[in-house]
């Protein structure tokens, strides 16, 4: 699911410093501890998604990186300097595309985007950053008659154009079509190509299934699973399920070996006009595995069994279609009964 | 997959930056200057200040319409301030009201529109954006200085311009009037600037900022003796006004705007210059220490 130029993190001397690196990361609010233990690296040069439930910490973190918050304890290292007392050299190597913006409106797109240059050292030429947002037609708009896919462009335009090497992108697709996320992909991906380390929070697992070369999943402010998005949460949890129809049930099993379950299941099931009846193979998706993790951590105690080769569950399957590397991820809404 | 226009991977086009990747900062490119980055910042507020219309419609009329309609309603019947029954030896209302009217004008200018616009900067992420970009705060708050004081020349000379010619006023000649002027508007404008960021961390919202910050403008300038003549006012309400700036910035404009022997219609008998002068510096010092220790970058709901 990576493009094929995605940078492979390897081992040896020449690997670069980390853009990011954080050890033992901890905030608390009241009694509540927001970020509690947290551990991240991210490579320079790759797309790492931070993902997670509302209230897993994410924000919380991605704002201590970006010098908004100052963590209570932990180690934190942007760019090889610390963001709480970073300076504003440091800031110029940064951009912050920040959720729900909706400020100077009353600016046009090539307004606001030649004034952000400004501030910058050695920024990008605002007119080529327009046309790389694909807000040509719009260069003469304000802000506020813009459409929020258009908005999100002006603020990616914003958080690029000062050429950062580090871009924090959180939730930028919030509210797009599905065309319009398409584009924006590619246009996240071409970032990469120009050499941009990138930290993208969503909600949308296909988004960083389709964009990150790793993933971290968040949940309760720390790290519960770290990965390629199509290695997350392990070969255990990759496994397989075969789905199959017997006396009325549906059931499932997760396998490495579906092509003998499959064999086993034709010679023993009930066979309705040659076929096993509702029989599927699926390869669990990004969004399967997330939210086994999601789910695992809550009820890691309430399941202590482990699931092995042939441990068979039976449920009233309500997780979504086979969401195999080359199936489109927006496909996968559909829900199979 | 999309009929957009999608760019190229290879489109984004990326300067060499200043930092050859070794993870320094580097040198070779340097920030842009403070000053520099001030009047980038002011062109920007001014731009944005006179695209909103009704902003700029208020600020520049309302001291103007003010001033014929309180004009208008005491000067009836020819009735001056401090004249006898018929009006002689007074002066005119619109005169009076004229110092009162800049005053206020200047209060608007500075202190209302600077404590509403930062909230709703502060409420739309403006700041927060701001923030995260190597923009000094000291730029940003200079491009807020300058356009506050642009707008407020502009405003001040407009009421001026359209005091002596609709209304007749006598506007002053002598060098030291207009030297008196000058510091009083300096200096009420400095006061107002810094107590109007200060007071931007009071509302909650951008929506509620005015409504926040028009009574405490409306207020003063009743007992301030903006819209009345001060010393007719009840003594407690005099001693209350005495303690905020607008008093004294109206009171000395009068002594611009007044003659010489009208000194003897204020409360102490004189213009009280020191005490103008102690006054709003006093409030300056207030208000950038409270400013320093309470604006804020982010909304108040954001940690």
């Amino acid at each position: 699911m990576t493009s094929p130029s995605a940078p492979q993190p390897s081992p040896g001397p020449a690997r670069p410093a980390p853009a990011i690196s954080v050890t033992g990361l901890r905030k608390t609010y009241g009694s509540h501890a927001a970020v509690d233990g947290l551990d991240l690296h991210v490579e320079t040069g790759e797309i790492f998604a931070l993902l997670g439930p509302n209230g897993a910490g994410k924000t919380t973190t991605v704002e201590i990186l970006e010098g908004f918050r100052v963590p209570d304890s932990g180690t934190v290292r942007v760019l090889g300097e610390d963001p709480a007392s970073a300076d504003r050299a440091w800031r110029s190597r940064i951009g912050v595309v920040m959720q729900d913006s909706r400020d100077t409106p009353e600016l046009s797109v090539a307004e606001l985007v030649h004034h952000v240059a400004t501030y910058y050292p050695s920024p990008r030429d605002p007119d080529e950053v327009i046309d790389v947002v694909g807000l040509r037609a719009k260069a003469g708009t304000r802000a506020r008659q813009l459409s929020g896919g258009q908005r999100r462009r002006l603020d990616v335009a914003l958080g690029i154009v000062g050429n950062p090497e580090l871009l924090f992108l959180d939730e930028p697709t919030t509210g797009f079509d599905p065309q319009a996320r398409r584009s924006f992909w590619e246009l996240v991906l071409s970032l990469r190509e120009g050499g941009t380390t990138i930290l993208l929070t969503t909600h949308y697992l296909d988004e960083a299934a389709h964009l990150a070369d790793r993933a971290a999943v968040v949940q309760d402010g720390r790290v519960v699973a770290l990965g390629a998005p199509d290695e997350l949460g392990g070969v255990q949890a990759r496994l397989p399920v075969v789905h199959w129809e017997s006396g009325g049930q549906a059931h499932a099993e997760r396998t490495s070996h579906p092509t003998a379950l499959v064999a086993r299941l034709a010679a023993e099931v009930p066979l309705v006009d040659g076929e096993v009846p509702g029989l599927r193979v699926e390869r669990p998706s990004l969004e399967d595995v997330y939210l086994s993790l999601i789910g695992d951590t809550a009820a890691r105690a309430a399941h202590a069994g482990d699931p092995g080769d042939h441990a068979v569950t039976t449920t009233s399957n309500t997780s979504t279609a086979a969401g195999t590397a080359a199936s489109a991820p927006i496909a996968r809404l559909e829900t199979k009964p | 997959m999309s009929t957009q226009p999608v760019p190229h991977p290879a489109a984004v086009p990326a300067r060499p930056r200043s930092t050859d990747g070794t993870g320094g900062t580097g040198g070779a490119a340097k920030l842009p200057s403070m000053a520099r980055l001030g009047i980038e910042r002011t062109r920007v507020e001014l731009k944005v200040f006179f695209r909103e219309r009704d902003a700029v419609i208020f600020i520049f009329a309302y001291p103007i319409i003010m001033l014929a309609i309180f004009a208008t309603v005491f000067g009836q019947n020819g009735a001056t301030v401090g004249g006898d029954a018929s009006g002689a030896g007074g002066i005119p209302f619109s005169q009076y009201f004229l110092p009162g009217m800049v005053a206020t004008g200047i209060m608007l200018t500075t202190f209302q529109s600077l404590a509403v616009s930062i909230s709703v900067e502060r409420d739309e992420g403006a700041l927060k954006r701001l923030r995260a970009t190597p923009l000094p705060a000291v730029s940003y708050f200079a491009g807020k200085i300058m356009q506050t004081l642009i707008v407020s020349i502009t405003q001040i000379a407009l009421l001026l311009v359209v005091g002596a010619l609709v209304f007749d006023i006598d506007l002053p000649t002598s060098s030291s009037a207009w030297l008196t002027f000058a510091w009083v508007f300096l200096l009420g404008t400095a006061t107002g600037t810094v107590c109007g960021i200060g007071f931007s961390a009071l509302p909650r919202t951008g929506k509620s900022a005015s409504a926040v910050v028009t009574p405490v403008v409306l207020v003063l300038q009743f007992i301030s003796g903006v819209f009345f003549v001060f010393t007719d006012l009840p003594t407690w309400m005099q001693r209350i006004a005495e303690v905020f700036p607008l008093k004294w910035m109206a009171q000395g404009m009068r002594s611009v705007f007044l003659p010489p022997e009208a000194a003897a219609w204020e409360a102490s008998g004189s213009w009280q210059h020191p005490a103008t002068a102690a006054v709003l510096c006093a409030w300056l010092i207030l208000g950038l220490v409270v400013g320093v220790r309470t604006f804020r970058w982010r909304r108040r709901d954001d940690g």
